[in-house]
């Protein structure tokens, strides 16, 4: 990250909010993920995307990405849609959602956080190189940059992802189980990196799947269950009760409607053939 | 040189290198299989294209064999994503029925008056001898942009072969870029059929680029070595069959890639079975000496103390070891002055005995660890001490002492030796 050419470094609580979500349907295929989803994220916070298995949290984030297509509603970035913001955006993908033998260096993975600066037809130089060095610096892994990433422990990947967004320098962060399969080490690095990004006014939103250091780790949080059950800070709405009701009871009427959904389209194929 | 020759040469190392660049994207996106359809699904194209023209001009023949492969491809990504059919049966599915039905044409054809001067089955497995100079400028066409398309988006291609989502996050068409990735392997494929034929076509894209991969970490390495050796057996395959009567020229460069790949296979240094089988047996050497010295250093401690001699026997009797092994771990504990032999047997030399209580020390430090932390009764955590004190290093042992306190005996009530001491 480059300090002085920063876009991150604003006043925190600006009254724009970072995320903003009006009425937001993703379907896969037939199978309903989030149904009318509405909700506005702080910015300059630390946002904890909370909800059971299947409850639509990384859709979530690849639908505010524009990953996943969706079926209707829309997603504002800092007031205006993402195709218009995405410099202002970091992306933190789930570690397994990439193949680490792949030949690469830790270095050269950091380094693809800025091709967006770069272009098409530029290749990163020495310039890049050292900004990609100096992000690997800040989780701690500057000793590692020559090595193959497949010779990395699952706590040291995590990190090189998380340096490559570091070196995206954005306002705002997306980050999909960032404390996923980590060692005490990485947990540590990474909740130290949180606190230093908000204390630099940029806002995270982050799925968490650990109940437990959700109030510990982050002061906003979504709770999310197919459709958003709150919404607010951890002090207020990280209750006992919002739980139940995002986590009790999984088969609701709406997750029941659900299943008939999918259900319906293979009755329909055989029908067909 | 004859012409003839220059020109086989010149068309199979540069099919050869096409098919090690965009084989090497092809292995890491793991669409070696759809190549392989995509070659057997063209066969239908190229008879047809020539029963509706009538002429054997390689264009014609190759905008059939690419109309049929797209179609091929198309069907493949129909199939998988409009019904509950995988990939892996799709690309069988479009393989077989494409290529039957292409086998089925070619007979036909063959068998119909003057059928048999078609030489079309020449496509089945290449014949790199009757390329011409006008094939040859169809390959140079199409053969060298896509070479330099991979050169100028390299990055972009490398970014969406490890991470589309992070590509997509960052405003790239990835849909756009994947498809032109892919069209660049099914013109490579089609540019391949006449030289390597159908049915071995696919072997030319993976074999270089997985005898590549053994030797680099480097995608910006990888992708020109594999050109590099795509390049060299295609050129080397094509002298054979020009050399050999009667040797087709797919099955050579084929035979010449293999034997790349099972050399990288083999030698490489960090990814090669030979290295790792050194590595492995350098590992176990290495903890059948430890464990001599700590048997040794054992007797000694039972003798009431310092080095003593034990005879042969009675190590081999210690230990569920083979002699063969035991011979081999006492000649390079000899050789390195740790063991000296005297005519009672056995014995540490003072250098062997600070190194055989160096082993004893890792050993109860962990055992010591075990029962202490892990709460583990006395006689669970010696099987374990066995694996461990051949695995830790100088600065775990050292963190291992600080979180103990400095312990002087393990849970047996056996002294640990002081650090550095005999």
């Amino acid at each position: 990250m480059n300090p002085d050419a920063t876009a991150g470094a604003l006043p925190a609580d600006g009254a724009e909010p970072a995320v903003e979500i009006h009425d937001l349907t993703v379907t896969y295929r037939t199978k309903p993920v989030l149904w009318d989803l509405d909700a506005s994220l702080p910015a300059g916070h630390l946002v904890a995307i909370v909800g059971p298995n299947g409850a639509g949290k990384s859709t979530l984030l690849k639908a505010a990405l524009g990953l996943v297509p969706r079926n209707t509603g829309w997603v504002k970035i800092f007031g205006r849609p993402y195709e218009k913001q995405r410099r202002l955006v970091g992306y933190v993908p789930q570690r397994e959602s990439v193949d680490w033998d792949f030949p690469t260096s830790a270095l050269d993975v950091v380094t693809m956080g800025l091709y967006g600066g770069l272009g098409w037809l530029r290749r990163p130089g020495r310039r890049e190189r050292a900004t990609a060095a100096a992000c690997l610096e800040k989780v701690g892994m500057a000793d590692f940059a020559g090595r193959q990433i497949s010779q990395l422990s699952g706590g040291q990947q995590q990190r090189v992802f998380l340096a490559r967004a570091l070196a995206q320098d954005a306002r705002l962060y997306f980050m999909d189980e960032p404390f996923a399969g980590v060692d005490a080490t990485t947990e540590r690095a990474i909740l130290e990196l949180l606190q230093t990004l908000r204390a630099e006014g940029r806002t995270v939103v982050a799925v968490h799947h650990d109940l437990q250091t959700v109030a510990g780790y982050f002061d906003h949080v979504v709770l999310l269950n197919m459709r958003l059950v709150a919404a607010g800070p951890v002090a207020t709405t990280f209750t006992d009760e919002n739980l139940q009701r995002t986590y009790g009871g999984r088969l609701t009427v709406l997750s029941q409607a659900a299943e008939a959904l999918t259900r319906q389209k293979p009755f329909a194929r055989d029908r067909a053939s | 040189m004859s012409l003839a020759l220059r020109n086989v040469l010149l068309g199979a190392s540069l099919l050869g290198m096409l098919g090690g660049v965009l084989g090497s994207f092809a292995l890491l996106r793991r669409q070696s299989l759809l190549s392989d359809s995509v070659a057997h699904a063209s066969l239908p194209g190229v008879v047809l294209a020539f029963v509706l023209t009538g002429s054997k001009d390689p264009l014609a023949l190759l905008l059939g064999a690419l109309a049929a492969g797209v179609a091929g491809a198309l069907f493949i990504l129909l199939v998988t994503r409009q019904s509950r059919i995988r990939e892996d049966s799709a690309f069988g599915i479009v393989l077989s029925v494409f290529f039957g039905v292409g086998i089925v044409l070619l007979t036909w054809v063959q068998r119909s008056p003057g059928g048999n001067q078609t030489g079309l089955d020449r496509f089945l497995f290449g014949q790199a001898a009757t390329l011409m100079a006008s094939d040859l400028r169809l390959m140079a066409l199409f053969g060298v942009p896509a070479l330099l398309l991979v050169f100028l988006l390299f990055k972009e291609f490398k970014l969406l072969s490890f991470d589309r989502g992070f590509a997509a996050s960052l405003g790239r068409p990835v849909r756009a870029l994947e498809m032109l990735l892919t069209a660049l392997l099914v013109l490579v494929v089609v540019l391949g059929l006449q030289t390597v034929g159908i049915i071995l076509m696919v072997a030319t894209l993976v074999a270089p680029a997985a005898a590549a991969r053994q030797w680099t970490d480097d995608l910006a390495l990888m992708v020109p070595l594999a050109g590099l050796i795509g390049g060299v057996s295609g050129a080397v395959g094509a002298l054979a069959s020009h050399v050999l009567p009667q040797m087709p020229t797919g099955p050579a460069i084929v035979l010449v890639a293999t034997a790349a790949f099972v050399l990288s296979l083999l030698a490489a240094p960090r990814r090669g079975l030979v290295g790792e089988l050194l590595r492995r047996r350098g590992v176990s050497l290495r903890i059948r000496r430890e464990n001599l010295l700590k048997d040794l250093y054992s007797e000694g401690e039972a003798a009431g103390g310092g080095r003593v001699a034990v005879p042969l026997a009675r190590l081999l009797a210690r230990r569920d070891m083979p002699r063969r092994c035991l011979r081999r771990a006492l000649r390079s504990l000899t050789g390195a002055g740790l063991v000296e032999r005297t005519p009672l047997g056995l014995r540490l030399s003072p250098a062997g005995e600070v190194a055989a209580a160096g082993v004893v020390r890792k050993h109860r430090l962990w055992e010591t660890y075990l029962s202490r932390f892990l709460e583990l009764d006395g006689d669970h955590v010696h099987r374990d001490a066995e694996d461990m004190e051949h695995v830790l290093g100088d600065d775990e042992v050292a963190a291992l002492e600080e979180r103990l306190g400095h312990p002087t005996v393990d849970p047996h009530g056996e002294p640990i030796p002081p650090r550095g001491a005999p």
